[in-house]
């Protein structure tokens, strides 16, 4: 393909990705705003002044970079696992198999598609955060617009790999459910590490979401656990790799051609 | 540029269960033709479809798509081809008009020029009133032909059609014939596999049978049909008769009353046999074939190979 035919052709599934979610927008866009509503309501402002500061801030506003990448990282996941395995459920990944777009260009799109929600979800929580926290500041805008699109892009490629492998709806559903909601949930959204004893302490530092979420929080209020520049690394790196491992498998044609 | 439109050399595939659906066959297709592809269920049809078109890896062998190596450039040799695959693949949540456009998208072709040939085509396929249902809304017949429009839209030099009519009703199958008649006579390339052998009939200037994985036949439609030693003919007679004539030389049967079927070789005269019906006092209001010759003959090459 001609680099300009290229560019289309990227921009035509960008566009049918973006078409699908914003199609059904009652599934795909909502939930995460009453989901984070519920949150603030219970742990936000019901619970929290109970609680008190954590890292020396109001339990609330802890809590609000945590909770976007919850939302951010599970909307970027699950739009492309549904998105894929639903074209091949459909065989309309025939569309795309038959056409001459490359599959770095396949990919490409789909990610767009994941990142596109990703960073939505993103915003929206976050306009929602503000209904219940109107004074909240951003600390360093670029760490977390950089923060967003890595956590998106890398959630997004897992989301295509979970989807190559998978057969039906239950394998499309197992790794978000029983993986990564519990990594999230214990990485950190709700509390700090350093209220932890240090066995525990310990424990969690092998969990990559923590690097997420307090990659982020350090974005949003200038507070995080781990070290920044590790933890931008290590999501840099755990992009290349599940580029690497989505490319070999669209080459091979695993779990999509015969 | 290659004079074929397509060629496969020792084309072979076996699948992960070990099934060997194609034994290494050749395959040349010329520009221009109207081919088919016929064969049982599970003989290699799609096998070898879903490997030009790539949705099926192949195991061995060579395919070259109007002279372009697939394992050279399959990008471009992809650009060539347009296919009708058999099962629907479309979205069958997305719009008639965009899944169309969609797909134009796909070859790099910008948006008003996809909407323009959308638009052609839709309405050459009378589909143009239901461009903003969602597919899942279309009946089974209108799915076949949004199918058809899509693999269009780029205007593929080669059309491979996967039982293109199946669930199509009569009246529209016709338009629809009409229609792929025309494009190959402008020019496209057709492959077509169908179930409905009248079809091939018709509109195929070349055949090929494959059978367990192997091409038992690669011949033109004339070459084939002339092959054809018997022919059986229903007759429709104008009177009820109460026996049989006793015509020695033709192999008549009585079906009803009023219907006679007449089985005639190569060498026999259809004249001789209306004259010695007349001399009987027999007429015959009309004639039909009882079967589809290239069926006959399609059943007696696939019976031949299986040593029935």
């Amino acid at each position: 393909m001609e680099t300009k035919e290229l560019i289309w052709a990227i921009i035509t599934l960008s566009e049918k990705e973006l078409r699908r979610f914003l199609r059904i927008w009652v599934q795909t866009l909502v939930p995460p705003a009453v989901t984070t509503s519920l949150y603030f309501v219970i742990f936000g402002s019901l619970i929290g002044p109970r609680i008190g500061a954590m890292d020396g801030f109001d339990y609330i506003q802890f809590m609000i970079p945590g909770l976007i990448m919850l939302a951010v990282i599970t909307a970027a996941y699950s739009n492309v696992v549904s998105s894929f395995y639903g074209v091949k459920f459909q065989r309309a990944i025939e569309e795309l198999l038959i056409s001459p777009m490359p599959n770095w260009a396949i990919l490409f799109g789909y990610v767009v598609g994941g990142v596109a929600r990703g960073v939505m979800i993103g915003v929206i929580v976050f306009l929602v955060s503000l209904i219940f926290y109107p004074n909240f500041e951003i600390a360093n805008y670029g760490l977390t617009i950089l923060v967003l699109f890595l956590t998106s892009i890398m959630f997004s490629l897992m989301g295509f790999i979970n989807a190559v492998y998978a057969d039906s709806f239950d394998d499309i559903a197992v790794i978000p459910t029983f993986v990564l909601t519990p990594l999230i949930y214990l990485g950190g959204v709700f509390y700090s590490i350093n209220i932890l004893p240090d066995i525990w302490r310990n424990i969690s530092l092998a969990n990559p979401m923590l690097y997420v979420v307090n990659t982020f929080r350090e974005g949003m209020l200038g507070s995080s656990d781990v070290s920044i520049p590790l933890a931008l690394g290590m999501m840099s790196g755990f992009i290349i790799l599940f580029t690497a491992i989505c490319l070999y498998l669209l080459n091979k044609g695993i779990g999509i051609r015969q | 540029m290659s004079e074929y439109a397509l060629e496969i050399t020792g084309l072979k595939k076996v699948y992960d269960n070990d099934v060997e659906a194609l034994k290494g066959i050749d395959l040349k297709i010329t520009k221009g033709d109207f081919f088919a592809l016929l064969g049982p269920n599970g003989a290699g049809k799609s096998s070898t479809i879903g490997i030009i078109s790539s949705i099926t890896n192949k195991t061995d062998g060579n395919i070259k798509i109007f002279g372009v190596d697939i394992d050279q450039n399959f990008p471009k040799a992809k650009s060539f081809l347009g296919v009708v695959a058999q099962e629907i693949n479309f979205s069958q949540f997305e719009k008639v008009e965009d899944i169309v456009i969609t797909q134009a998208g796909f070859y790099g072709i910008p948006k008003d020029i996809a909407k323009a040939r959308c638009k052609n085509l839709l309405k050459k396929l009378s589909l143009w009133d239901k461009r903003q249902d969602q597919a899942r809304n279309l009946s089974g017949g209108q799915k076949r032909r949004l199918m058809i429009a899509k693999a269009l839209v780029h205007e593929p030099k080669l059309l491979i059609l996967d039982e293109p009519t199946a669930g199509v009703d009569i009246e529209l199958r016709r338009e629809m014939w009409d229609f792929l008649s025309d494009i190959n006579n402008k020019g496209t390339t057709i492959i077509l596999t169908t179930h409905y052998l009248e079809e091939a009939e018709q509109h195929c200037n070349n055949i090929a049978i494959i059978d367990e994985g192997s091409i038992v036949e690669d011949t033109s439609m004339k070459e084939l049909l002339s092959r054809l030693s018997i022919q059986s003919f229903v007759l429709d007679l104008e009177d009820e008769i109460q026996d049989l004539p006793d015509l020695p030389i033709f192999d008549l049967k009585s079906q009803d009353p009023k219907t006679l079927i007449a089985t005639l070789t190569k060498d026999d005269d259809l004249n001789t046999l209306f004259d010695k019906l007349s001399e009987h006092g027999i007429k015959v209001k009309s004639m039909r074939n009882e079967q589809n010759r290239l069926e006959e003959l399609f059943i007696r090459l696939v019976k031949e190979k299986d040593g029935n």
